[in-house]
């Protein structure tokens, strides 16, 4: 069974973002100083956002919770690899712009991700 | 190719774009937690692999090589969309690496102790994106070229 969150939720959300935003700008400035920069876009889809927050819900909500949240970053990660491929596809052979492209395709990311919840998941 | 690290890439950034990178950062890390609360781990967890700093990371690339080709005087340049193309192949190969991470995290989470699962998930993380990357090296023609 799943606990339910514990202890203070402002707290809680404070305290996620500063160490998200850490962890995040972190692995974002590895990427910068890497070369060649198919090499630094690994770090691109660094574990950034499950390291900063794994740690938090292992402690209020428990192991189990945690592994759960696991499961479906397994679905979400395998969705990532299509956004992040079709993005390379769209600016490399449609050569279309960084900033519309990587945008857009996030609309892309969301409904595969939530139909994979919706069909397979929940 | 080798592997190198340049450091005066660092100050190419301006600090409001690593204020966005921040902010993005800890606005996506809230949103996946609150997601989590309402709807439960299941949909949550999700948003864990959810590619937020990639657009803002892309968008810098880009400009940055535009920026460095004006100023060697070519003012039209396809230089920084193939340079955030070849990057977002990494990514690609990075997020399989990922789910890695996350394969390791589900399955031995609930039967380990939580530093031993971090510890070989993020080591099955970074081998599994590294051997992608060199492989692809290894047999593959980038299409940028």
């Amino acid at each position: 069974m799943i606990p339910e969150p514990q202890g203070d939720p402002v707290k809680d959300l404070i305290l996620r973002f500063v160490i998200g935003g850490v962890v995040v700008s972190a692995f974002a400035a590895l990427g910068d100083v890497l070369k060649p920069k198919s090499f630094a876009g690994l770090f691109g889809a660094a574990p950034s956002i499950a390291l900063a927050t794994l740690g938090l819900t292992i402690a209020a909500n428990g192991k189990m919770y945690a592994a759960t949240e696991a499961r479906s970053m397994v679905a979400g990660a395998l969705v990532s690899f299509l956004y992040a491929f079709l993005c390379s596809w769209l600016m490399l052979r449609r050569k279309l712009k960084a900033m519309p492209v990587t945008i857009s395709a996030l609309a892309i990311w969301l409904v595969c991700s939530i139909s994979i919840w919706f069909l397979v998941l929940r | 190719m080798k592997v190198s690290a340049n450091f005066s890439a660092l100050k190419k950034t301006k600090w409001y774009e690593y204020a966005v990178r921040f902010l993005l950062g800890g606005s996506v890390t809230v949103v996946a937690g609150l997601l989590a609360k309402y709807y439960g781990p299941v949909f949550g967890g999700l948003f864990l692999a959810f590619p937020a700093i990639f657009p803002a990371s892309a968008t810098l690339v880009d400009k940055h090589e535009r920026e460095k080709k004006q100023r060697a005087g070519m003012k039209q340049t396809a230089r920084g969309r193939q340079v955030a193309g070849v990057e977002a192949a990494g990514a690609a190969l990075g997020s399989l690496g990922l789910a890695t991470f996350a394969y390791v995290i589900w399955k031995l989470l609930p039967v380990w102790n939580v530093a031993g699962v971090f510890i070989v998930a993020v080591a099955a993380w970074l081998c599994v994106s590294v051997s992608l990357w060199w492989l692809r090296k290894k047999h593959w023609r980038s299409p940028s070229k």
